[in-house]
């Protein structure tokens, strides 16, 4: 598990407009500078914001990964709900799904 | 000179981000008493509004992460998320790196702090600025309580840091206000965004009023996480404002679960200041 290394590529993403720039110039470049496990890395490379939730990532760092990725609020949430029917229960971090994921203000 | 005001309110993004999607049966009373803190601080006549806030890793990661931290830049750009989203123009807030400078001196004598002279703000200052100082207008300084990353501050530290902070504003000649912003109960950014558990709101909210250390500060993570959510964890930004108030209690102006602000709208008015004593008196 290299959720730190993950968070740390969101975290800047989120705050550096560079980052963002090299990062839709040539994403697997930016990737590769992050010690990420293979499955971190392609859900990077596909923008599934449901399975980095999944794996861990913070949703204050994930929802606005999310937005930069052109999804609306009920998209992100969507995202998510979708990923615990598909992928189980979040497996690191503290922002596990309680209630099955179910409930929410949609 | 002592405090001349001390507040706590919700800082939810979807304040501003989600607004119209609430309902307006209970998100217009909310707003409005938000106009009323803004009268009551604007009448407190401050000199700067010191905010405490617990930022979600805008300026802050876990390479490095303070426990407490005060900012002390000439001035501060916010919102770091995008304005579109948040609906809140990014601008340039104005700081007081001198008053900064002597309030951080003043904690140190008794809290080991981070101070920063670089800081954007994100939704956690920005939600309330919009509201209390629309025009951006006041020096402000931002105090942030790492409750993201854990291991996270002990809540009694908290308090102890409040009591800190407040004998700092004492120390200094201008009229410093407070407010704390967070929580209470909430899941933000996850499937169960809008659950809200308004029962643990009240009981957390009247411990609060009545300055309750011990109470306030008997949760353990474990039962903040299992009761109210990652985001309870923000509870420690408004028992640092009842440190910073130490001795005096509070009134209750607002407290209603609010989904799609992810929390209670809540806001809560500690009865402070040298003019509140003089009235005692």
């Amino acid at each position: 598990m290299s959720l730190y290394a993950l968070q740390k590529l969101l975290y800047e993403l989120n705050r550096d407009s560079a980052v963002q720039a090299a990062f839709a110039a040539d994403r697997e470049t930016v990737i590769a500078r992050y010690r990420l496990s293979d499955e971190e890395a392609e859900a990077m490379r596909c923008d599934d914001i449901g399975k980095l939730y999944i794996l861990g990532v913070n949703g204050q760092i994930l929802m606005h990964f999310a937005a930069w990725r052109g999804l609306a609020w009920d998209e992100y949430i969507q995202a998510m709900k979708d990923a615990l029917a598909q992928h189980g229960q979040v497996r690191g971090g503290i922002y596990a799904a309680v209630d099955g994921g179910k409930g929410g203000a949609l | 000179m002592s405090l001349v005001f001390a507040a706590i309110m919700s800082h939810g993004p979807g304040m501003t981000a989600r607004a119209d999607r609430a309902d307006p049966a209970v998100r217009d009373p909310f707003f409005a008493t938000l106009e009323r803190l803004r009268s009551k601080l604007e009448d407190s006549r401050p000199d700067a509004l010191i905010v405490i806030a617990a930022e979600h890793f805008a300026n802050f990661f876990m390479n490095n992460m303070p426990a407490y931290c005060i900012g002390m830049a000439q001035d501060y750009e916010g919102p770091i998320e995008d304005p579109e989203w948040l609906r809140i123009p990014r601008r340039t807030i104005p700081g007081n790196p001198d008053l900064s400078r002597r309030i951080v001196g003043r904690v140190m004598e008794r809290v080991d702090v981070a101070y920063a002279e670089e800081w954007k703000f994100d939704h956690g200052i920005m939600v309330p600025l919009n509201f209390l100082t629309p025009r951006f207008d006041l020096p402000v300084i931002p105090v942030n309580i790492n409750c993201q990353g854990p291991p996270l501050t002990p809540l009694d530290r908290a308090y102890q840091f409040g009591i800190a902070l407040g004998e700092a504003c004492d120390s200094v000649p201008e009229r410093v206000a407070i407010v704390g912003t967070g929580g209470i109960s909430h899941w933000p950014a996850t499937p169960n965004s809008g659950k809200i558990n308004e029962a643990w709101d009240r009981e957390f909210l009247a411990r609060w009023l009545r300055n309750d250390r011990s109470a306030l500060t008997a949760y353990t993570d474990e039962e903040t996480l299992r009761d109210a959510g990652q985001g309870g964890f923000e509870i420690r930004t408004l028992i640092s404002v009842a440190g910073a108030s130490e001795g005096r209690t509070g009134e209750l102006w607002f407290c209603e679960p609010i989904p799609i602000f992810a929390t209670s709208g809540f806001v809560g008015v500690m009865d402070v200041g040298p003019d509140e004593t003089a009235k005692a008196a």
